[in-house]
This record gives C-alpha cells, structure tokens and sequence, in this order.
C-alpha cells in the first residue's frame, strides 16, 4: 500500500517549480499525448483505467468524458473544481498546495481529450494565496511553451485561467460552479440539460475536481491498465484521504484503494491511533456530507468483513449500515464526542451555505439547525428528534441539487446509530458530553 | 408527437413539452400545482418543489423510473413516459412536506392579505396543508418597504419564488431589485437608494403567487370577492391595453393584467393602464370576466348567482 501517483516526489526541495517538476519526470505525459496520441486515445486509456470523479460523486471520469457534445462547433470547456469546502476535506488544498504542475499537467492533458482550447481553474475563494503559487506555475507552463498556442509545435492550443470564487460552498456544486464562473451569483442550475450538452456559455462543458485531473498523468504514462491494477474491484488507483478530529497523526494520506479502515486508523503508518489512548466511537468516512458510522461498523461491514477504504466496501449495507467515500474527508470522533453537537455544528454549516433558491433545502436545513440547537441545550423533546428524522426525509431527494442530501444524511445516520444520545439529551435536558 | 401517460391519462404532445405542460394540456385535477413556474416568462420553475412527480417509466426506449421525484415545470416528456402524480402516495407526502415547509416563513394573515382570494399558496394550503403547524421556532419578519411609489414589498409573505425577479429582468429595462443575501435570510430587494419605477414593473405584482407585493393603488380598499371583475380595453401607446378592471359599482378599485386559469397573465400591461386608469371613462367596458381558477373569487361571485325568482 505504499503506491504514491499523487503525491510521489513531493518532497524535493522546491518541488512546485517547473524545473524541479520536469526534471521528475513532469510533462513527459504531455510529451507522449500531444506527439504520439490521439484525443480519443486519451479517452479509451482514462476508461481503461477505470478513473472515477474524486469531488464526492464518484462518477467514471472517462464515461463523463465521453458524453462530451462533439457534434458542434462550439468551443468547449474543461473546469477544475477547486472549490473543496466540505468540512473535513483538504486534500485538493493540499495536492495545489505541494503539486501545482501536476494539476496543470493534468489540464493540459484532460483538454486535449475533450478538445477545449479554455480551461479554468476554479478555486475556493479563502485560497487566496494558493491562487499564486498556481498563477505562478501558470506562468512557467505559458513560459516553456506547455500552454499557449501550438503547445509544442502541435496543433493543439490551451489558454488556462485560475479563476477565484468568492467562498461559498454551493459553488463547489458543478452547475453553480458554472453561474459564478459567469460573473452571476453561484446557485445550482436545473438539470438537464447536463453541463455536457450546456454548461460554461451555453457550451459543452466538463467538470472535474482536482484530484481527478491530477490523476491523469499518471495514467497516460503508465497506461490506464497500469492504473486498473492498483486498488481494488471498481475503485481502481489511489485515493487522498483528508483526515482530522480525535486522532494522533492528522494530515493528508495518499493511500491505494482498499486499504483496511481499522489499519488506516490504527498503523504508526497512517493515523496512528486515537489521541490520548481514547476508544474510537465514530467516524465520517467521506466529508461531513456522508452517513456517519459507529466504530462497530466503520471497522468491520454489517457482515463482519472488514471495511476498507473503497467505493464499494465503504457503501457496503447501503445507508442503514454503509456510508460513502465522498470527498474522501476522514473526520474520526473519540468516546469524548457529543453526537448531538457534533451533528449540530454540520447542521449549522448546511444552514449557513444553502443558496436559498429551493424551499425544503432553504426551510428544512434551517430548521433541522433550530431544532439541534434546542436539543443540545436541554430544551428539545422525543418528539423532536421523530420530526428531525422526518424534516430530514423530505429534504433528501427533493432539492435541486445533492446539498439536500448532505444536509439530511447526517441527520438521519446520526440518529439512526446514536438515538439513545438525543434522548439522553432530553431526559436530562442538558449535554452530558462536557468537553467544550 | 409523443406520447406521455399521466395518472392513467394518456396525452400526445410536441417533443420538449414538459410533463406540467403536458398535464395542462390533459386539464383538471392532475395537473401539478405551481408556484415559481410562470409559462410567460423564460427560465422560471424548478425552485418550488410543489410540481415534483414521481416518473414511473421513463420512455419506451428506457422504461427504468427515475430514481428521485422530479420537478414536472422543467422535465420535459418523452416518448411512452409514464407520470404519477395526484395518483402517488409518495407526491402528495412530498407535496404537503413542501407545503409545509413553504409556510414556515410566509404567515397565514389571509384574512388581512391583499392577495387572499387569489393566492396560490393559499389553495395549496387548503389542498395538502396540515391543520396544525409542526414548526417552534422563530419566524423570520420583516418591516415593509416601499421598493417604488405603487409597489408595496412585504418580504414576511415572499416564498422567494424569483417570479418577480424573472418580470425584471424580462420585461423592464434598468432592473434594480433582486435577491440579496441566501439561504433563509434570502431576500427580494432593490439596490442601494433604488426604487421600482419602470412602466411595466406593476407585472410584478401579478407574477407574485402571494401577497408579498401587492398594489398600493389597491391595498386594503376592498376584498377581491367583493369586487366584480370585467374585461376591459382602451387605445394604449405602451402595452395592448387588454386589462380586466375590478370595480365596485361603478367604480374602478384596481386594474391587472387578464390571467389565465393557471393564474398566468395572458398579456403584460403597463403601469399607465394598471395605477393611472381608475376612472370608468378611461375604459371600454366589455363584459363580466370569467374567473376560472379554482379560487375563491370564482365563488359566491355575481355571475354564479341565481337570480332570485319572484314570489307568486
């Protein structure tokens, strides 16, 4: 599991510069794909490597490709989703952060796929001062001839703009990406059309987050079968997994897919265990958007199989005992954690960012917040935490875009594992967690 | 010509209609309420929720149902599709959470609301509200804002449904009112020092399916059952002129646009016609209005009476 795509070399001493990058091996994928590839055989290698979506969806990245409106000639788009604002996730914070050519490289790679001559980057407006570190190596790519005209005395041409939001979570939602990226205010659009058909424009339209993107180097030089050999069944090549909360070694993990969650936890290796020699009580596995799960079934599957960091074994037992990869923010709780707090901090943050465009997303969140609030402080009843489960369901499925979900699933997983939690709540009518 | 099937009622309609066209176009009961959706403006709908259908067959070619309830203003049909919508226990469940989710911060102030008697918020309510609210906690208010001289904002009632903002910004030029702010704390507003003064800027008042702006040429001066509502036209330089006048006696206590039985104006007008033109000569009177919506103002209305007869 020692497997490094993402973050090999990162190490080196001035890594994020161009000459550094490139005498690493930086740009040769660029080299082989625009001198001796066709787009389309770009395409076929991401299929085969069986790439998918790492913003949260986990969609295959080279079937997206494909549903790409070729038949006119309209100019076409290729968006970075640097937006991550997930409670819980940095790791694309993190790749720009220490990787800022590889992101490029990817770019160049994923245009010339798709056939767009623009693309843009579009960062997470808090990011303010990542926005020159990419701006920079930007720079460096126009300089040595990577973007611009005839990108290496080929016919292919790609202008790319690192393009700031002004910080709202909705905009990391790929239709909302899209309005802001347009100068107009980040809500979702309806669906469909799809951003394929018309996204940025009005044009067809592909939006990737930086992980993804960042993969595909890798891919075009090693072959997507290469790819489809590291990790395990569908979740194919590596994975970053941003991990925080009650743990010894928090930070940002390059680990291949299916690696055991109880060894990810627990090896000197990775996490290295729960701080102070605490038990482990729960764990969101994908950002604070996915069910959360018990230690019971975050280390082992409703089967008793260990669970392992996978698409697959992740959702295994669906929402009643599984969860999600997501976004792949790994947010760990010690026995110390009140749940309902816990749940009432999200809560708050789903409130806080719903555009407001749809009414169970713009009512129900804040309500769910109100009704936590209530409980946490001593003032809630049985029948609140019924009506929570039931605010919840009408939100879920009904909203335009997934922030529904996200709102309600942490609602409704938290009670479903942790009811005896929001009736302690109440029949004490205070927190009996006091840990601040 | 497709053909789409909405609760056991088959209909052929042009490809691209939506499933809510669709269902208009069949009549009666199953068609999906409306509250964001407006047919005369671009881009509206969506936003609600109150319209959501459960697809049971997606076409012929794919007959897998659609995983998630959809909104029918903005999906359009497609060949052998099957729709459930007053016929799905799971739509009406959806339909009275949206409700009620939708009453949250709009008041039940009926009885001293401009817009009562023709307030779609208000039938739906009545249709798939609960008797009794489930909501504790405290309700967003606002102070009413004059956003122009004839225009009253009352942002407590507004449902942020964007029809006025659609008007706006189709139909006036130098918009200067719109959202501000997210989520539930979201509001209709016009920029700093701005004021609503277009010529048809009064079709914001017939676009809002609540009480949220409402005609200050009007405001409280009668109950619309009250009033007895005529077709009426005259020679207009700015919009075809083709009002319906609502008067008591012989005078004009407001004008709006004609709408439809979904409550949609037929034709805009401008606010010379709607604020200016009180007086019964500015008018050719063409005869009572037909009020077809299932409201109110259709009820107990002087067209529906029976003429008393005469003791023997």
């Amino acid at each position: 599991m020692e497997k490094k795509i993402l973050l090999a070399n990162i190490e080196t001493p001035d890594f994020g510069k161009f000459e550094t990058f490139r005498k690493q091996g930086g740009y040769a994928a660029v080299e082989k794909a625009l001198k001796t590839m066709s787009p389309e055989n770009v395409v076929d290698e991401v299929k085969k490597s069986g790439l998918r979506g790492r913003g949260g969806a986990g969609f295959p990245t080279g079937l997206k490709w494909s549903f790409i409106d070729k038949s006119t000639n309209n100019p076409r788009y290729l968006l970075c989703n640097a937006d991550e604002g997930e409670p819980g996730t940095f790791k694309d914070h993190y790749l720009i952060l220490k990787n800022p050519h590889l992101l490029i490289e990817g770019m160049i790679l994923s245009s010339f796929a798709l056939g767009a001559n623009t693309a843009y980057i579009f960062l997470r407006g808090e990011w303010f001062y990542l926005m020159k570190i990419l701006d920079q190596a930007i720079e460096e790519a126009y300089a040595k001839g990577y973007l611009g005209k005839n990108i290496l005395g080929t016919d292919f041409s790609l202008d790319l703009y690192c393009h700031p939001g002004g910080g709202a979570y909705i905009c990391g939602e790929e239709t909302a990406l899209i309005e802001a990226l347009e100068g107009k205010r980040g809500n979702p659009r309806m669906k469909p059309p799809f951003p394929a058909i018309k996204g940025l424009y009005q044009n067809p339209t592909c939006v990737n987050n930086v992980e993804t993107i960042a993969a595909v180097p890798w891919i075009i030089n090693n072959g997507g079968c290469e790819y489809a050999n590291v990790g395990i069944g569908k979740s194919t090549g590596t994975k970053l997994i941003s991990a925080c909360g009650h743990i010894n070694k928090p930070g940002v993990y390059e680990i291949e897919m299916g690696l055991p969650v109880e060894e990810f936890i627990y090896s000197e290796k990775y996490l290295g265990g729960i701080k102070n020699g605490k038990k482990l009580k729960a764990v969101i596995a994908g950002g604070s958007s996915v069910p959360i799960l018990p230690t019971e079934l975050i280390l082992k599957t409703a089967k008793g199989e260990p669970r392992l960091l996978s698409y697959e074994s992740l959702a295994d037992g669906g929402f009643e005992t599984g969860t999600m990869m997501g976004s792949g923010g790994f947010i760990v709780m010690d026995e110390t954690t009140c749940m309902v707090k816990s749940l009432l901090n999200y809560s708050r943050f789903y409130h806080h960012e719903s555009c407001g465009q749809c009414s169970p997303c713009r009512e129900g969140t804040g309500w769910m917040e109100k009704i936590l609030h209530r409980i946490e402080h001593g003032q809630g009843n049985m029948h609140d935490i019924d009506l929570l489960v039931d605010i919840a369901k009408h939100v879920e499925g009904n909203t335009i875009c997934p922030l529904g979900e996200a709102a309600a699933w942490p609602v409704r997983s938290s009670i479903l594992h942790f009811r005896k939690e929001f009736e302690a709540h109440v029949i004490n009518k205070k927190c009996t967690f006091n840990n601040g | 010509m497709v053909k789409v099937t909405i609760d056991n009622i088959e209909v052929e309609v042009e490809p691209g209609t939506t499933i809510l066209n669709a269902a208009r176009k069949i009549g009666g009961k199953i068609v999906p309420p409306a509250m964001c959706y407006y047919s005369k403006l671009k881009g509206t709908g969506g936003k609600c929720r109150t319209c959501l259908v459960k697809v049971t067959k997606g076409s012929e070619k794919d007959p897998r149902p659609m995983p998630k309830l959809v909104p029918s203003c903005s999906t359009a049909v497609m060949d052998g599709m099957v729709v459930q919508n007053i016929t799905s226990p799971e739509v009406l469940e959806a339909r009275k959470a949206i409700v009620e989710f939708l009453l949250i911060n709009h008041p039940l102030d009926c009885p001293v609301c401009d817009q009562a008697g023709e307030c779609d918020l208000q039938n739906l309510s009545y249709e798939h509200g609960l008797s009794e609210t489930r909501y504790e906690e405290e309700r967003r208010t606002f102070e009413k804002i004059d956003i122009g001289d004839k225009i009253q904002l009352h942002m407590t009632r507004c449902i942020l449904c964007y029809r006025c903002v659609f008007v706006a910004d189709q139909l006036t030029e130098k918009r200067v009112h719109g959202i501000m702010n997210r989520g539930d704390v979201a509001e209709i507003s016009t920029y700093i020092k701005n004021s609503v003064d277009n010529e048809f800027s009064g079709n914001m008042i017939d676009a809002c399916p609540v009480g949220a702006l409402t005609d200050k040429t009007f405001r409280f001066k009668s109950r619309v059952w009250f009033a007895k509502a005529c077709d009426a036209h005259r020679n207009c330089t700015h919009c075809g002129g083709k009002v319906t006048v609502w008067m008591a006696g012989n005078d004009i206590l407001r004008v709006t646009g004609r709408k439809d039985k979904y409550g949609e104006v037929e034709e805009f007008i401008c606010n010379e016609c709607r604020f200016e033109k009180k007086d019964l000569k500015d008018w050719v009177i063409e005869g009572p209005r037909k009020i077809s919506r299932e409201s109110v103002i259709s009820q107990n209305h002087y067209m529906n009476k029976n003429k008393p007869e005469k003791k023997k």
